[in-house]
């Protein structure tokens, strides 16, 4: 049975958010874990949640990048498990340098909280898998730093590997300038790894995962989650 | 017996802001709302940044600075991909410790 680890650091806001998500609607065993208690990979998979890690101070997610917990992360990673990021978690695996690039302040220098389209470019990995190519997911933002940074040349082995996973759209799916919420290059949202098993994306899907909390009456957002137990599943019965 | 050591402090900045491909909005809008609209056309750019100041204890000026450039690094106190990091050593300051 497939155990994960949604991490918490201090300045977490959406610990709670997701492991309600995973227990009760994704319903897979979940444990709440203290960064500083994850002292062992004994997990299928990790969340780091958002929220505004040790403040946020010198640089969002850069000082929780250096919290224990984040060795044992990157021994999963290793071993080929799912790790998640979402918002501040994705700017910790950043700053962790588990994934590649910089978020930098918002473009509009707000603090920037709507709903956004998402389009799905690759339906091919641990945390996209139960989505078709293209489609559109309706998910909250609520951040101050989301604008995706990457050196212009490696964007495009970026995208040669297929780690651009989620970019911002507009309702036909165009990632035009206005879908663009923050200035992001080229739209994007959301990022893996080169072996794809580690994901970090601003939105929050655990926002987004039970409809009668959606204004749009959608959960759309669980589709992630659902990927992520779907591939532990998987990865559990291959071992066995 | 009270031992006294003469310890020199030194006075270290760190200077982290955007590359310049990197945009600065901070930066921009300084420079077009206050300072453009102030009638300073001759600042052509502003880049907005992130300072620093760390006391060190070193022998010499170039001893505190090689430390914090080396904890810049180490400690990844600017994001290699996004930002450049600049150490610069500001001052010294004699204190006698017992």
């Amino acid at each position: 049975m497939p155990q994960v680890a949604v991490v918490q650091y201090p300045g977490s806001n959406c610990d709670l958010d997701a492991l309600e998500v995973l227990q009760k609607i994704v319903r897979v065993k979940t444990d709440l874990v203290w960064h500083k208690q994850l002292t062992h990979d004994n997990y299928d998979g990790y969340i780091l949640p958002g929220g505004f890690s040790y403040g946020d101070y010198l640089r969002a997610g850069a000082i929780a990048a250096h919290s224990p917990s984040l060795k044992i992360v990157r021994e999963a990673a290793k071993a080929g498990k799912p790790v998640l990021g979402i918002c501040n978690g994705f700017q910790i695996l950043v700053e962790a340098n588990l994934l590649p690039g910089a978020v930098l302040r918002n473009a509009n220098l707000r603090f920037i909280c709507k709903w956004i389209n998402l389009r799905v470019d690759n339906n091919k990995t641990p945390f996209t898998r139960k989505m078709k190519m293209g489609q559109l997911l309706r998910v909250p933002i609520a951040h101050n730093e989301g604008r995706y940074y990457l050196e212009p040349e490696q964007i495009q082995t970026l995208e040669k590997n297929g780690q651009v996973v989620l970019r911002y759209a507009d309702n036909k799916g165009d990632t035009t300038m206005d879908a663009n919420p923050n200035g992001s290059l080229e739209n994007i949202a959301g990022i893996c790894n080169p072996d794809h098993n580690v994901m970090g994306l601003m939105p929050h899907p655990e926002r987004a995962s039970q409809s009668e909390l959606s204004p749009y009456n959608n959960a759309e957002g669980r589709l992630i989650f659902d990927s992520m137990i779907e591939t532990i599943r998987e990865r559990n019965e291959g071992r066995r | 017996m009270v031992l006294k050591t003469r310890n020199q402090y030194r006075t270290v900045e760190v200077i982290i802001q955007n590359k310049p491909l990197a945009r600065d909005p901070e930066g921009e809008t300084i420079h077009r709302n206050l300072v453009l609209k102030g009638g300073y056309d001759l600042v052509t750019g502003v880049r907005a940044g992130k300072l620093l100041r760390m006391t060190v204890q070193a022998e010499s000026g170039q001893e505190a600075e090689n430390i914090v450039r080396r904890l810049c690094d180490d400690l990844r106190i600017y994001n290699p991909v996004a930002h450049s990091c600049e150490v610069r050593i500001v001052g010294k300051e004699d204190r006698i410790t017992e």
